[in-house]
């Protein structure tokens, strides 16, 4: 596939890294923000072509896994209600709650469907007139696009049967989160491709300077992903601290305007917790009061209440880069994909299930060769 | 979550910025997208979609400039083996 397969060639990626061994001269951390690219890391042992004294970081950018167990906990009653179609991505459904997920309450009966596009759910909703379609809607800046479209186009349509329950959050103030915290170790980011073609990049013109850390713009292609981490180790190596676009064939500084028009319109931007971080100010969005109608919070009477992450799961920590996912006791053995404790072994892109789907054979086979 | 992936536009449907609709070809499979957010879009162009959207329109030129890069890099590479060899 044409802007696919070049950028996965295996010669020009060994070039790359023999350019980033050459360049490095000291030990940096670096972490990738976006789920997406911790999994091409892990699948195409990027990091292991990389120089001993650079690490790689797994960053919060799994949307899936930073929603919290509140919001799971609230999908689930709505799910579990007669009449109710309970729409989202895959992934979502396997995502454990504090008692159980919606995969459970599918299988007990319950009306819940996946779909590829918020768009596809208005549809179920225009089909079935008479039952409440709820879309179960996460996911970063670029995925908000997709969801304000529904919202917006639902409210075009007068569709009354329609409802979100969101659980959006944005970039940016995770960036802030991690960098202000005492316990962080990280010296430069590989920013997500594609959250900034979306928002573009400005906003990340002050944290690099506040926080004298590089930002480089990066794809998810190996080649991409060498390109970023070659990138920031220059500015790194040169005492740079530096907002750069290594993706300028899908991202332009501005972004997506008319998306972000759209965005603007249906969202406002609140306080959100992260699942295993807490709450980070106005790090999400909610809907706007103009669309207050589709929320399905208020529409099914839902309250809050608060409930307590597993204690022995640790992916609040490997969220924030501050623990590698087979530094956990429970990886791998009380916690699998198919029993996950915590929402990093769930998703695909969490950085558990990448490690435990790549490299557990590698590491067991490792240990017994020692 | 935030997989995009490049196609090209084969056809577009619909008039109105906000409805208009690409059948997309990712090689060989082909699948519908709103190009709501790309109205410079044309057929023939690559976007990437992520969930069903049309996000950006790919720039050719700027899509080549990581392998002028590699080359210009392997020239490095010629010219210091040169030099190297002339000092020795």
């Amino acid at each position: 596939m044409k802007y696919l397969d070049e950028y996965r060639d295996a010669e020009l990626a060994q070039k790359f890294a023999r350019e980033i061994h050459r360049v490095t001269t000291r030990p940096w951390v670096i972490m990738e923000v976006c789920g997406g690219q911790t999994h091409a890391i892990v699948k195409f042992g990027i990091d292991e072509l990389l120089p001993k004294q650079i690490t790689l970081v797994h960053g919060p950018g799994c949307p899936v896994c930073v929603t919290p167990l509140e919001i799971i906990d609230k999908a689930i009653e709505i799910a579990a209600r007669p009449g109710v179609i309970l729409t989202s991505f895959g992934d979502m459904l396997r995502v454990p709650g504090s008692a159980t997920d919606l995969l459970s309450v599918k299988a007990r009966g319950g009306d819940v469907r996946i779909v590829y596009s918020p768009i596809d759910a208005l549809k179920v909703a225009e089909q079935n007139p008479t039952r409440e379609v709820v879309f179960f809607g996460v996911g970063f800046e670029t995925t908000a696009p997709a969801t304000a479209m529904a919202v917006y186009q639902a409210a075009q349509r007068r569709l009354q049967n329609f409802s979100m329950l969101i659980s959006h959050v944005l970039v940016p103030p995770a960036i802030e989160a991690l960098m202000s915290s005492p316990d962080c170790c990280v010296q430069g980011f590989l920013a997500a491709g594609h959250v900034c073609a979306v928002v573009g990049y400005e906003e990340y013109f002050p944290l690099a300077k506040k926080y004298r850390v590089p930002i480089v713009v990066t794809g998810f292609e190996p080649l991409d992903i060498l390109h970023g981490v070659l990138m920031t180790i220059q500015q790194l190596e040169d005492g740079r601290a530096e907002v750069e676009n290594q993706y300028a064939r899908a991202v332009r500084r501005e972004g997506n305007q008319p998306a972000q028009e759209l965005v603007r319109k249906v969202f406002k931007i609140i306080h959100r917790k992260w699942r295993g971080i807490g709450e980070i100010p106005l790090s999400g969005l909610g809907l706007a009061d103009e669309f207050a109608a589709f929320d399905a919070e208020k529409r099914f009477g839902l309250t809050e209440h608060h409930v307590a992450e597993p204690k022995e799961c640790l992916s609040g920590l490997v969220l924030q880069g501050l623990k590698k996912p087979l530094e956990c006791p429970a990886f791998g053995a009380k916690c699998t994909p198919e029993h996950p404790l915590g929402a990093t072994m769930v998703s695909s892109e969490g950085a558990c299930a990448a490690y435990y789907r790549y490299r557990r054979r590698e590491d067991k086979e490792m240990a017994g060769a020692r | 979550m935030c997989l995009a992936i490049p196609g090209k536009i084969e056809s577009i449907s619909g008039d109105e910025p906000m409805l208009r609709v690409g059948r997309i070809n990712f090689g060989g499979v082909f699948k519908e997208a709103s190009l709501a957010y790309v109205p410079e879009a044309q057929v023939g162009d690559y976007v990437i979609v992520h969930v069903g959207f049309a996000l950006s329109r790919l720039d050719e030129d700027e899509a080549h400039k990581v392998f002028e890069y590699l080359k210009q890099m392997d020239e490095l590479a010629d010219l210091e083996d040169i030099t190297n060899a002339k000092t020795k």
